[in-house]
């Protein structure tokens, strides 16, 4: 297998007219095409585009139907993994695929020993990490537990895992899904040495800013068809957008401008330990009007995921005090989420796989989780399942969800419905207040328009909106208000028309600089 | 990653697979009376005969099936809720205490039309208690149900000796045993029914108990699928954080399911007690409770699986002793054996032919819709 790249060989990957079915969903038909070596190649599409799929039959998870895979101008035959590292082709996972309570060095040997002592293997691929982390830039510690590492540096560690293979072919799917941006932005860095050094580089994203920012190619992929090939330098957001939807794409958001009201929900001195004591959230104030969206921007684990917990109910706050409506919210008086539900507030969850709904339910039992005990949904004793059929029907209207098959396991959505379907059931009941995290984690561009117009909507009726979002992008075209999160505390607010990412960024970096709550302290609020 | 592991159509899951487990389990069955030099196909035969051959062998198949579904289905409700209640075996005999007591206490003083829902509310009531406290130790203080309900089940055992040798038993007896109820605490036996309708049957221990159960299955479907509780119930069970940021109250749902879990293994005691032995006794929950989590494993969970599962045990029991009675080479052992094989390969190795059955569906119908997941 030639590592070196003479100039003018044969591309690193070729692939010729592959199709691949399941049943009649025909995931990629005749798709044909090749990556320049030493190259960082886009691929992008929507949810169900087939681009997982091709890339699957890549690493060779999947067998093609038909067609041909060369590497380095030579047709082979990849029928697992096992085959694909052999010619040199390594995959990064979404999940990443470690142990946790073993060592990063443990993790890189782990399935790649060279003998049956782990000793043999342990002492070369401690300096093989070494070379990797001084020549690419990876740097990872390699004694230390993969548990006590921050995601962005366990993504790291699956990297040096896939190089340590001998892999030169590198494929990332959706890579940057559970990274900050700072991480996001360091691991762009990672894959432009490893550019530099020869490596081949596949990214599978449905993130147009970064497809712009790190590739110099992308094919976009729609209903398992490559249906363009672009230099990355010659084409733009808005384009690509429309190529991936098929249609035109709005990327901007209208909306009127606000009418706020009364306050909805307020919170005075909200304050959180966790169970070791660590103070998550400190002196939070915070008031929601009804009629406006309030934004919450910041660096992932700064407390944004905890104060939803303790404003959806979930954990009761350790200081200070709720108010939403007459009740009051404090430690010795908490409430549930039942309660809170009464009250008013629905709450779609940061992560909808584990918190907002159930894989195994139908769609029908899904739209109704949370509101099953309420009428019509159930009488005294009974369900009623025909109530609740055409209630989840309903939903599926009108908010688009695809297939419109309410005895449809919910795991059996794509990212986007499974998320329209939750929005649709928490705004259903037309709440005074609605949560909302992450609400387009995952989800395809043709559904972040719709999710975004509901939001929008909803505030328009009179609710109050609170959204934290990892995508800066997204905080600042829904917010009419925004509030910047650092460690545990409030750290400054910006009216949504006057942010923007310069100025929000400047204020997240000024903290990230001197990261704790001195930062904070120094911030105003 | 899933790549290998597709989901199958409904009708594999429920149907085939439990009877592909059930023949790889006879086969091997059928290898180990092979090596003993016995004829396999003969064993079958009289298997099948001696459980479903004649009258009497029916009586005994649904007696023993009665006790499998109280107990499979107490498993199976507890699962749904996403808890391993290993304590059906001491709930049950709990659950036979109940019904002892009542009937020692009433059985010449009430009449049997109030006697017998009274014996079995205790039932219900006795097991119910019996898993509740292993319940609230989950609940509040995180004990694992696996382990506590284990061990409740030895508590249970010393408990029901310590009962009947120094305590409930009757004045003079040498062995330790209640007296007998009287007339109107015992269940009516099916032969007599239909003795007196004029139908003619051997004589089994099958009594009026069965229909109990069968009327547990209904209920537990309709609790399970078609009513706001049962809905928490599978929430809960199939994803606990979601169902807590729904706004379920978990401990409310652990407490709930245990102790209809152990009501239902407590029923047991209705079958066994005021059914066939009409006096309290020791060891008569012997292997009930137990047998309760292959069956529901092999069941799926499913009241209606449940109740397959069941007369699937309860042949295997009454054909088995048949079987050691007529084969001399077979003894009560290999018959354990046996049924050993029935729980590892519909249990335990439950899944093991899902992955050639995927395979083949594939090649039998390329062409049809799969949901094929992508990403």
């Amino acid at each position: 297998m030639p590592t070196e790249a003479a100039p003018g060989a044969a591309a690193a990957i070729e692939l010729r007219s592959i199709s691949k079915s399941f049943g009649a969903v025909r995931a990629n038909r005749n798709v044909s095409l090749t990556v320049a070596r030493g190259s960082i190649t886009g691929i992008i599409g929507e949810n169900g585009a087939g681009k997982s799929t091709l890339m699957s039959i890549l690493y060779g998870l999947y067998e093609a139907d038909s067609g041909e895979i060369l590497i380095d101008g030579t047709p082979v035959a990849i029928r697992n993994p096992r085959d694909a590292l052999r010619h040199g082709v390594g995959m990064v996972h979404q999940h990443f695929m470690l142990v946790d309570t073993f060592t990063v060095l443990e993790n890189v040997v782990l399935g790649a020993e060279s003998g049956p002592l782990l000793r043999q293997s342990v002492g070369p691929a401690r300096s093989e990490i070494e070379r990797l982390g001084r020549e690419y830039a990876l740097g990872v510690n390699p004694d230390a537990l993969v548990s006590d590492l921050p995601v962005g540096e366990q993504q790291r560690v699956e990297i040096v895992k896939v190089l340590y293979r001998g892999a030169r072919i590198l494929i990332l799917d959706e890579p940057s899904a559970v990274l900050t941006p700072q991480e996001t932005d360091q691991l762009f860095g990672i894959l432009r040495t490893l550019r530099a050094s020869g490596v081949t580089v596949i990214l599978i994203s449905h993130k147009l800013r970064e497809i712009m920012a790190v590739t110099d190619t992308v094919h976009v992929m729609r209903g398992g068809e490559v249906v363009a090939r672009r230099k990355t330098s010659e084409t733009s957001r808005e384009e690509l957008a429309e190529l991936m939807v098929g249609r035109k794409v709005r990327l901007e958001l209208d909306k009127a401008a606000p009418k706020p009201g009364g306050p909805a929900l307020v919170a005075e001195g909200i304050g959180l330990r966790d169970a070791r004591g660590v103070t998550v959230l400190d002196r939070i104030d915070l008031t929601l009007r009804a009629g406006e969206i309030v934004g919450i921007a910041g660096v992932s684990g700064n407390g944004q995921s905890e104060l939803l917990d303790v404003l959806a109910g979930i954990r009761p706050p350790t200081t200070g005090r709720l108010v939403v409506g007459r009740r009051e919210i404090t430690a010795a008086r908490p409430a549930d989420p039942a309660e809170m539900r009464a009250l008013g507030l629905a709450h779609v969850p940061e992560d909808r796989l584990r918190y907002a709904l159930i894989g195994a339910f139908e769609a029908n039992e899904t739209s109704v989780l949370g509101y099953h005990k309420d009428a019509p949904f159930s009488g005294a004793i009974l369900l009623d399942r025909n109530a609740i059929s055409h209630h989840c029907v309903a939903l599926m209207e009108r908010f688009d969800v695809r297939p419109r098959r309410p005895a449809l396991h919910s795991a059996n959505f794509s990212g986007g419905n499974q998320q329209k379907l939750v929005l649709a059931r928490e705004i259903a009941p037309a709440p005074r207040i609605l949560l909302v995290g992450q609400p387009t984690r995952g989800v395809d561009i043709g559904a972040i328009e719709l999710i975004h117009r509901q939001l929008v909507a909803i505030r328009d009726s009179g609710c109050a909106v609170l959204v934290v979002s990892a995508e800066l992008d997204e905080v600042m075209s829904l917010a009419d208000r925004i509030l910047v999160m650092c460690g545990g505390r409030i750290v400054g607010e910006l009216a949504g028309a006057e942010a923007d990412e310069r100025k929000l960024g400047r204020m997240m970096a000024n903290i990230w600089t001197a990261p704790g709550a001195d930062a904070a302290a120094r911030a105003p609020s | 990653m899933s790549a290998r592991r597709r989901s199958l159509p409904r009708w594999i899951e429920v149907g085939v697979i439990p009877i592909v487990n059930v023949a790889i389990a006879f086969l091997i069955a059928g290898l180990v009376v092979l090596l003993i030099g016995a004829n396999p196909l003969e064993a079958v035969r009289i298997l099948v005969y001696g459980a479903f051959g004649y009258p009497e062998a029916i009586g005994y198949t649904l007696y023993y099936a009665t006790n499998f579904i109280f107990t499979g289905l107490a498993v199976a409700l507890a699962f749904h809720a996403g808890l391993f209640n290993i304590g059906g075996e001491g709930q049950a005999y709990i659950g036979g205490l109940g019904v002892g007591l009542v009937l020692l206490a009433f059985d010449t003083t009430l009449p049997p039309p109030l006697l017998i829902p009274l014996a079995i509310i205790a039932a219900a009531a006795f097991g119910a208690a019996w898993a509740a406290v292993p319940a609230c130790l989950q609940a509040y203080r995180g004990s694992h149900i696996v382990i506590t309900t284990i061990m409740f089940n030895f508590i249970a055992s010393a408990l029901m000796v310590y009962l009947l040798v120094n305590v409930l038993i009757a004045p003079g007896s040498m062995s330790p045993e209640t007296r007998e109820f009287a007339a109107g605490g015992q269940l009516p036996f099916i032969h007599d029914l239909l003795a007196s309708a004029g139908i003619e049957m051997a004589s089994s221990p099958l009594n009026v108990a069965i229909f109990l159960a069968i009327g547990c299955c209904v209920l537990a479907w309709v609790f399970l699928w078609h009513t706001p509780w049962g809905f928490e119930f599978r929430a809960t069970g199939y994803n606990a954080q979601a169902a807590a940021y729904a706004g379920i109250k978990l401990r409310r749902v652990t407490l709930l399911a245990m102790c209809l879990s152990g009501a239902l293994a407590g029923l047991v005691g209705v079958n066994e007690i005021a059914g066939v032995h009409h006096r309290l006794i020791l060891n008569f929950a012997a292997g009930y409770g137990f047998g309760g989590i292959a069956v529901a494993l092999m069941g799926r969970n499913h009241p209606l699986g449940v109740i397959l599962a069941s007369l699937l045990f309860g042949a295997l029991y009454q054909g088995g002793a048949e079987l050691a009675f007529e084969i001399p080479a077979i003894t009560k052992e290999t018959v354990v054996v046996i049924q050993g094989l029935v729980i590892l390969f519909c249990g335990a190795l439950a899944n093991l032919p899902r992955a050639p059955l995927a395979s083949l569906l594939a090649l039998v119908r390329r062409g049809r819709p799969a949901l094929a997941g992508e990403t």
